[in-house]
């Protein structure tokens, strides 16, 4: 799917905690608690979200288009009926993309004037 | 989690707005409890408190933040669509707050602001009161016996004004001096900002001057080392102790310089000559109320004590701060009153453009709501809408206070001792804000919360007409309050403008046109004798009555209007002296000629003559009304009455003469030759006004007159030069400066109001189109409907008139001080105040009432 490039441009860069949560998101749907959980620990524990940043981010990203709240719910077993679950739109990919060629273009920039990160 | 954690968690939720809260209140609650799963022990419940605020309160800040960001975008988009409506909106709200903020800037400057003084509210004024004088100078001996009883003070210090001529530092220069004792400084409590002031050491016999600071930057060209300089002052050579601080202006704005006044044993020697200003500082932790019993207790004690001199002589304290006239501050107080009906007006403007953009709008909100947009989300649009407007007006407003200022500051009386003009500071700032956000938020919730009425939006997702009769009434609310408001001001400034007429039609006594007055202030130290300053009386008038286009020149005691003291008390001979303004007069010395100069009119007897000399029998020329008072129903001609210190002997008759100004009362006049001065006695009271009536325009003449008065004295400075007309102008200058601003004022509110009858009528026509054209297709006729309109808005017009009449009464009850005798009720006032109202308010009815008799019925019907 195609989308416009400015349209894409504006949203960028984008904010770590978006980031994240669209890469929480890549692989599967989420409720907000797994959102949390998950970013925390890709990061290593970094990175931990709280709710209210968790759910300020989801609103503001379902009012740009890059996640939808899913209509369709797991089995009911698996549900915990309080909670809402997101998907990832082909826009939120493209966006995250768009993201992820920023960044390595920036860290290719960083290599060829000789940085190279402290080992860790 | 525990269930008072979260209660707790649930009850922060509040902070978010409700929109946020309601979509994901649940999903919060549960991400927090998960999260809280991990904790455990005994300090989970606290970490779990401080976590949910870390959580909530930044976060919802932050959506708040992000909402408003959004509503301003969409606002502005918004108003870019519809420019007439948001360059009105700023205009008014810009109207309101300019007014407003340049008002409250002048009330503050002159009745809030405290001096510059330390702890200026322990600084008050000591007055002596006489029946009929409220507040009367003190004489020597009362100031002498006040300060040395009163135990509620820490400081009184007496002053006293002069004027010398400094001679030597550039041209000769008149200095308006004020002789002070020497703790004065001290109990204003103001150091010098260099040298010193002076203190109880100094003494007349080692004169010293204090000079203040913009004499410092004009006349010595702010000199590094001015201090211990000499200066000649009328002759005598002083020394130059101290400069005073640019802040200091006391006793008033004019005031150059100040030199120690030591009062010796022969000053005590009369109780009856009040000239002393007195100044004093209240200890620390009395109160006026206090110390005004103390004093009042004194004045009765010395008036037993001296029961002839001090009869009915009592003593009053009042707060430095507050002593200014009742006019002065009743002037500004009228001027805010006026503003805040323009801020009413433009407020009530406000509300109904919202209210008509609203109803405008329904069909927009109503497709805002239908994609998901709740209530509190279109009104807090809209609010931040209003709010936003308002700010871009208060900003506006600010502006146009800025600008204003100046015209203003002549408002301000010439006695207040600050510094300068007033400005625009922080304060006023925040006040003009304070009623900007007011005004956005007063006037924009309403409207919004009309229009977000789920009933509102309900309807028009039906498809169903805007405006509901919520609004027309809302509307018709606000139209009844800007006509009252106009109404309001429009009396106002009618009652004022008829106050101005009648002061300016009030006969002074005197013909002012084509007089010309100065001063030439003879220094005692050269002119000691009243035949050494006769002399120099002589050759200047000589001097003048010979120039061309002269018509006649005399020298006299403190012109009309000008000095307005000089009170004294006068007896037949044999009656004791009794302090009391029924025998009070002022008393004049003048030269030959006077009158007929002056254009005062001889009644009976003659002018004072060449040939009333030191050694013949004292004479006096009376007014009318002296005449009068004291022989009713007999000619005053040869009759005799004690005046200072001498029997008199009545010669003349004139007319009275307003010597108090032309808004009050003035005591009857006396008038003595100035030939019969005792010497040494009278220094103040030594003619030094010239004045000139000419032919010719009476400027041109004043390099022949320099030269005559250079001519006999070359080291005699002049002072002063005025057109006599100029000194009556300014009697009313204040008063002219406010009407022309009330006159701008109610010609806005004129405006405003006209435009708020027609912004809604033409609405109220606009909504009505389709009963308008059934009417038409029932057959009713085009006269009819116009006829239906124009009473709809008359109505309203009528009944604001009606409002406004009566709180206009109350106003002007309060400004009764004001209207030089106008009455409050004054009829052809009310009537045309109300008929240019009511002639507006038609004016404002006529395009919509024309609009709904054109409706076409086949159109309206059609579009059904």
């Amino acid at each position: 799917m195609q989308f416009d490039r400015a349209e894409i441009d504006a949203l960028l860069p984008l904010p770590p905690a978006t980031f994240h949560i669209l890469l929480a998101l890549v692989d599967q749907e989420r409720h907000g608690y797994a959102i949390i959980q998950d970013v925390e620990a890709r990061t290593d524990g970094e990175l931990r979200l709280s709710a209210g940043t968790l759910y300020r981010s989801v609103a503001r990203m379902v009012e740009q288009g890059l996640i939808a709240e899913m209509t369709k719910r797991p089995a009911a077993r698996l549900d915990d009926e309080r909670r809402r679950y997101y998907r990832i739109t082909p826009f939120g990919t493209a966006v995250a993309k768009a993201e992820m060629a920023r960044l390595s273009q920036l860290v290719r920039l960083a290599r060829a004037r000789g940085l190279t990160p402290e080992p860790t | 989690m525990t269930p008072a954690l979260a209660r707790f968690y649930r009850a922060l939720l509040y902070l978010y707005p409700s929109s946020f809260r309601t979509e994901y209140r649940h999903d919060l609650t549960a991400a927090f409890a998960d999260r809280m799963r991990e904790h455990s022990g005994p300090l989970a419940p606290l970490r779990g408190v401080t976590m949910a605020i870390g959580d909530v309160v930044p976060n919802a800040l932050a959506v708040h933040w992000e909402i408003l960001l959004q509503d301003l975008r969409y606002a502005v988009r918004s108003l870019r669509r519809t420019p007439g409506f948001a360059v009105t909106a700023v205009l008014v709200v810009a109207l309101g707050v300019g007014a407003n903020t340049a008002a409250f800037s002048l009330a503050d400057y002159v009745l809030l602001r405290p001096l510059a003084f330390p702890e200026p509210h322990r600084l008050v004024r000591l007055w002596e009161q006489t029946p009929g004088y409220s507040r009367m100078e003190l004489s020597p001996p009362n100031y002498r016996d006040w300060k040395a009883m009163a135990t509620s003070m820490s400081g009184i210090a007496a002053f006293t004004d002069d004027a010398m001529n400094l001679v030597g530092v550039g041209e000769p220069r008149r200095l308006e001096l004020t002789r002070a004792t020497p703790d004065f400084f001290q109990v204003l409590g103001v150091p010098a900002f260099a040298g010193r002031a002076f203190a109880p050491a100094d003494s007349i016999d080692a004169p010293v001057l204090v000079i203040s600071y913009p004499l410092w930057q004009t006349q010595f060209g702010s000199d590094p080392q001015i201090i211990g300089k000499a200066v000649r002052l009328d002759g005598s050579p002083y020394t130059i102790i101290g400069v005073m601080p640019a802040s200091f202006r006391y006793p008033d704005r004019d005031t150059q310089a100040w030199t120690p006044l030591v009062l010796r044993e022969r000053d005590f020697a009369n109780r009856s000559d009040n000239y002393l200003d007195v100044v004093g500082r209240l200890r620390n932790g009395v109160t006026i109320a206090r110390a005004n019993q103390e004093i009042g207790g004194i004045a009765a004690q010395l008036e037993r004590q001296f029961p002839k001199e001090n009869e009915k002589t009592r003593g009053t304290v009042v707060d430095m701060r507050g002593d200014m006239s009742e006019r002065s501050r009743l002037l500004v107080l009228a001027l805010c009153g006026a503003t805040v009906c323009i801020l009413f007006l433009a407020c009530a403007n406000l509300a109904s453009l919202l209210l008509t953009r609203a109803a405008h709008r329904t069909r927009e909100l109503a497709v805002r709501a239908a994609l998901g947009a709740g209530r509190e989300r279109l009104i807090r649009q809209l609010v931040t809408e209003s709010i936003g407007l308002a700010i871009v007006g208060g900003i506006v407003g600010v502006g146009i206070a800025a600008a204003a200022l100046p015209m203003l500051a002549r408002l301000v009386p010439a006695a207040l001792p600050t510094a300068d003009r007033p400005s625009l500071d922080w304060r006023v700032l925040v006040v003009a804000a304070a009623v900007a956000v007011i005004t956005g938020l007063a006037f924009g919730v309403g409207p919004a919360i009309g229009a977000g009425r789920s009933k509102a939006l309900e309807a028009l997702r039906s498809g169903a007409r805007a405006g509901g009769g919520r609004t027309q009434r809302a509307r018709a609310v606000l139209v009844i309050v800007e006509v009252a408001a106009s109404v309001v001001l429009l009396v106002s400034s009618g009652l004022l403008i008829r106050a101005a007429l009648r002061i300016q039609a009030t006969d002074p006594g005197f013909r002012a046109e084509n007089v010309l007055t100065l001063r030439t202030a003879l220094p005692l130290s050269k002119y000691e004798t009243t035949a050494q300053s006769g002399q120099f009386y002589d050759r200047v008038l000589e001097g003048v009555r010979a120039l061309p286009g002269v018509q006649g020149a005399a020298y006299m005691t403190g012109l009309p209007m000008v000095m307005k003291g000089g009170i004294w008390p006068a007896t037949l001979v044999g009656d004791a002296v009794i302090r009391s303004e029924a025998n009070s007069a002022s008393l004049r010395f003048v030269t030959p000629q006077y009158f007929s100069t002056l254009g005062a009119t001889v009644r009976e007897g003659r002018d004072v003559a060449e040939s009333d000399a030191p050694a013949s029998v004292p004479v006096a020329v009376v007014s009318e009304s002296f005449a009068r008072r004291m022989w009713p129903n007999e000619s005053a001609i040869s009759k005799q009455f004690r005046f200072v210190f001498a029997s008199r002997t009545v010669v003349g008759v004139v007319g009275d003469i307003r010597v108090r100004g032309l808004e009050r009362e003035s005591e009857p006049q006396v008038y003595l030759p100035a030939r019969q001065v005792p010497d040494g006695v009278f220094g103040g009271y030594q003619p030094k006004d010239l004045v000139v009536r000419a032919t010719v325009p009476t400027e041109t003449l004043l390099p022949a007159i320099r030269r005559v008065i250079s001519g006999v004295d070359a080291e005699q400075p002049i002072s002063d030069v005025r057109p006599l007309a100029d000194i009556v102008a300014s009697e009313t200058a204040s008063r002219m400066t406010q009407l022309r601003v009330l006159e701008v004022l109610s010609a806005i509110a004129l405006l405003i109001a006209g435009v708020g009858i027609h912004g809604l009528l033409a609405f109220a026509v606009s909504q009505r189109s389709r009963e308008l054209g059934v009417r038409r297709a029932l057959g009713e006729q085009a006269g009819s409907i116009v006829r239906r309109v124009l009473r709809e808005g008359m109505t309203l017009a009528v009944t604001g008139v009606a409002v406004g009449v009566f709180v206009a009464y109350l106003a002007a009850r309060a400004m009764g001080a004001l209207l030089a005798g106008v009455q409050p009720g004054d009829p052809a006032t009310l009537a045309g105040a109300a008929a240019l109202c009511l002639a507006t308010a038609i004016a404002g009815c006529l395009r919509p009432a024309r609009r709904a008799a054109s409706v076409d019925p086949i159109t309206v019907l059609r579009g059904d």
